[in-house]
């Protein structure tokens, strides 16, 4: 039954991502303006035009575009940049690294972080440090992400100057001066990802602690926080991993502005810059990872819920 | 010798939303070593906060506000939580009314039983393991090598009553605190829990407070009876003596709710049935649970179905309601063969045909006033708008004795589990129904206040004429209400007939487990039935 559930989740994955690359596809198809004279500029001739088209293919019908499209993307081949004309895959390979390695790198601190500080919070309800724990979070997710980054330059590298205000990275760097470079972003999206998971964790948590069992636990004699690690936190799982899905989707598609500010070669920059550009068949590539990476983790979330549950996973 | 537990003048204050209450007003309370008390009273008396409080352990919300609680020379009443730490679990333990909610259900049965020993700890694990078989072999649950390695939704509701017994026996306690824990169990399941635990605390020479709503139980399990009214002690004597001769009022109240019997009706002739059920079968996916059952319902007639859970009973509601299909046979109501599915039958039909749940609480909107609750089907059945709708809804907040000015603003929260009950029964009449079936309704309610619904019910069905289906594991209820009899087992039908008939013998051996199986204020009963049965099991052997 369980592996049916499963199973059932990653069509309804696959078929999310089939749907939104169709609508990624046509939504460019849609916009004005003729791609070829776009890239050529005004003074083209039809003759170059219809060479333009016919090497790239746009005299196909659309349907038939799309296929080929969809059919590249799935082994890594994105086709080639409009602005420059080299392949999309080179183009986006490093920035893909560069988007996942800092996510990876906040998601490192962010996600234990928060968890243990809702664990804190749901152990100390109502007392000064829940309080203290709940609106000093709640206060950094009010500020827009690039002020929370400014104030960090600010502090960190201006006054202090303990960290560089720019996250330059380059292919051949050390792990070392890597995470270095990349603190403060890191520190920045840490921080804007962090209050919502731990709100969530210490909400989850705090609706069990009403339930029969959790008394019983506090009637074995047992120590507070192992009533909360070990009996409550089993059972409030799945919301917290929707949850933690959701934010760390958000720290690799959500990052556009804080890349932007520390000038991180990643793939918001990118998606930034293309934009400008009109490039897009790169614009078309970096939304549909984006996209990937949602429908991913989300569904990752969605089993890690369903295994994570006892009646499911150990049926009568 | 000093006593093992000594509770003098406790009083205990719960806050709520409406101010402080006194939910304990000073009581005392003692036990020695090995001794066994009952606490009775109904709902709201404080046996339950009074049975944790025994532990040191108040719910949130709640504070001892006088008195003291001493413990083997331990004082528990403001106790810090080291001290709790190192009573609660070790050397007092509890057992929940509801171990389906009360075991984790993230971790194996085993793993929670070793928990306490382990952490207070008293052994290590593979001991804790070892002495957990035999324990469960000791409460008699099946497979005790391996039960241990199931999760609690994957044994039934009298095995996990007595692995939660096993488990508050893990690191040998000196005191137990049994709140209700065969409450939420069928007749016939709780016998053997009751066996069991009975059996299990003396074998450890534990010391007990049993605390339930059900006087036959307590007689069966209690060495001395101490009988609780809000938040006071009524009276307390030795079990023989209370049940022989009950000093107070109150006591001999509650007595006496096991013997409502309505007034005999005129017996014509037996009426044409208003509903046949006709040989319906029905299943859950590919699981039977019904299998050739057919009943029929005389017009102003009480039919009662009893079973034990997992018998059909419930299903069969269903299936009448048109909220599970069957597979074969149908339902005829009045001459008219229903539709299979509610939706697709015509209105005035779903009129004259309702339900009252088992759970008032579940079963009404919570953010709904009585006003909406009884204006809908109102609305929705009669057509009925304005003024006329509000008048209607006030006769039938008279009908169900509930001041109308006080009631009709309130919300469900607002209302205690009696009236929101009579509130189900006035939205099932609002429809104005010639068939009503009643799913349980009495057995979540205290036996005073379920004795106030049945007298409700036999009013209205006199006055009205009704007709019940009436489903219940109860068979006290059965006795006082039912015209009719039909006992169900593992899906099908294995005996019907009047009343009378039914409980005369020669019985089916089924109907004569059930019957049997309900205990008698007798305190010798549970060991004198245990004795035939065993007389009997040898005999066919």
């Amino acid at each position: 039954m369980i592996l049916k559930l499963v199973l059932r989740r990653f069509a309804i994955g696959a078929l999310t991502l089939l749907v939104v690359s169709a609508l990624i596809f046509w939504a460019v198809e849609l916009l004005p303006g003729d791609i070829a004279s776009e890239v050529l500029g005004q003074s083209a001739t039809p003759e170059t035009l219809a060479a333009f088209r016919e090497r790239n293919g746009l005299t196909d019908p659309a349907m038939l575009r799309y296929l080929h499209w969809l059919g590249g993307a799935l082994t890594g081949d994105f086709g080639l940049s409009l602005a420059n004309q080299r392949p999309i895959a080179e183009l986006i390979g490093q920035r893909v690294a560069n988007t996942f390695f800092l996510a990876g790198y906040a998601a490192v601190i962010a996600v234990p972080l928060a968890i243990g500080l809702g664990l804190l919070a749901a152990l100390y309800r109502g007392s000064a440090l829940d309080r203290f724990i709940s609106t000093s979070t709640l206060a950094v997710i009010s500020f827009p992400e690039f002020f929370v980054a400014y104030i960090l330059i600010l502090l960190f590298s201006a006054w202090l100057g303990w960290f560089p205000s720019l996250a330059t990275v380059s292919p051949g760097m050390g792990l070392g001066a890597r995470l270095y470079a990349t603190f403060l972003p890191a520190l920045t999206m840490v921080l804007i990802v962090m209050a919502h998971m731990m709100r969530m964790t210490r909400a989850a948590i705090v609706n069990l602690l009403a339930l029969p069992y959790i008394e019983m636990a506090q009637l074995k004699g047992l120590r507070r926080w192992r009533v909360i690690a070990v009996h409550a936190l089993p059972n409030a799982v799945a919301p917290i991993f929707t949850v933690v899905a959701l934010n760390l989707a958000y720290l690799i598609v959500g990052v556009v502005l804080v890349e932007v500010v520390f000038v991180y070669p990643g793939l918001g920059q990118l998606l930034v810059d293309s934009v400008a550009k009109r490039d897009m068949t790169v614009v078309q590539a970096a939304c549909l990872i984006f996209a990937a990476t949602y429908i991913v983790l989300n569904l990752l979330a969605d089993v890690l819920g369903i295994v994570s549950n006892p009646r499911l996973l150990h049926p009568r | 010798m000093t006593r093992l537990l000594d509770i003098r003048g406790l009083r205990i204050e719960a806050q709520s939303r409406e101010g402080r209450t006194e939910i304990v007003k000073g009581v005392d309370l003692s036990l020695n070593r090995g001794e066994i008390l009952g606490l009775i009273g109904e709902s709201g008396a404080g046996k339950s906060t009074l049975g944790l409080a025994a532990m040191g352990h108040v719910k949130p919300g709640c504070r001892i506000t006088g008195g003291s609680i001493r413990f083997d020379g331990l004082e528990l009443a403001g106790a810090d939580a080291r001290l709790l730490r190192q009573v609660q679990g070790r050397r007092i333990a509890y057992v929940a009314q509801s171990s389906a909610a009360a075991f984790n259900p993230a971790w194996r049965l085993i793993a929670q039983y070793c928990e306490g020993p382990v952490q207070h700890r008293l052994m290590p694990r593979a001991q804790a393991e070892a002495e957990a078989v035999s324990l469960y072999r000791e409460m008699r649950l099946p497979d005790p090598e391996r039960i241990g390695a199931r999760y609690p939704h994957q044994v039934s509701g009298g095995q996990l009553q007595r692995a939660m017994t096993a488990m508050s026996m893990s690191c040998h306690p000196e005191l137990l605190i049994f709140d209700e824990p065969t409450t939420a169990l069928d007749v016939t399941t709780q016998i053997e829990v009751l066996a069991a635990i009975r059996e299990v605390v003396r074998r450890h020479d534990a010391a007990a407070i049993y605390i339930t709503h059900d006087l036959a139980v307590v007689a069966q399990m209690a060495d001395r009876i101490k009988v609780l009214l809000k938040g006071r002690e009524v009276e307390e004597a030795p079990t023989r003596e209370m049940l022989a001769a009950p000093r107070e009022d109150y006591t001999r109240s509650l007595w006496a709710v096991r013997n409502f019997q309505p007034a005999p009706r005129d017996e014509p002739a037996a009426p044409e049935p208003i509903l046949s059920i006709v040989g319906v079968s029905a299943s859950y996916g590919t699981h039977p649970v019904l299998r050739d059952v057919s009943i029929s319902v005389p017009r102003g007639r009480t039919v009662a179905v009893v079973g034990e859970s997992g018998s059909g009973k419930s299903t069969t509601a269903r299936v009448v309601m048109g909220l599970l299909p069957p597979t074969a046979g149908q339902v005829v109501f009045d001459g008219q063969v229903l539709d299979p599915l509610s939706r697709n039958r015509p209105r005035t039909l779903q009129r004259r045909l309702q339900m009252i749940h088992q759970m008032a609480d579940t079963a009404l909107n919570p953010r709904h006033r009585v006003r909406e609750i009884l204006g809908r089907p109102l609305e929705f059945f009669l057509g009925l708008r304005g003024r006329k709708k509000e008048d209607r809804i006030r006769d039938l907040l008279d009908q169900i004795e509930l001041e109308p000015d006080r009631f009709i603003d309130r919300l469900p929260g607002e209302l205690s589990g009696g009236q929101k009950q009579r509130l189900c029964i006035a939205r099932a009449l609002a429809a104005e129904p010639e068939l009503i079936i009643c799913d349980e309704v009495t057995s979540a309610l205290d036996q005073l206040v379920a004795e106030g619904i049945l007298r409700l019910l036999d009013r209205l069905q006199r006055e009205m004429g009704l007709s019940y289906l009436f489903i219940t594991h109860d068979l006290a209820t059965v006795r006082s209400i039912a015209d009719e009899v039909v006992v169900m087992q593992n899906g099908a039908v294995v005996e019907q007939g009047p009343k009378a008939q039914m409980f005369q013998p020669p019985h089916h051996p089924y109907t004569e487990k059930l019957l049997s199986s309900v205990p008698e204020m007798d305190p010798d009963w549970l060991t004198r039935l245990l004795g035939q049965r065993q007389m009997q099991e040898k005999g066919a052997a």
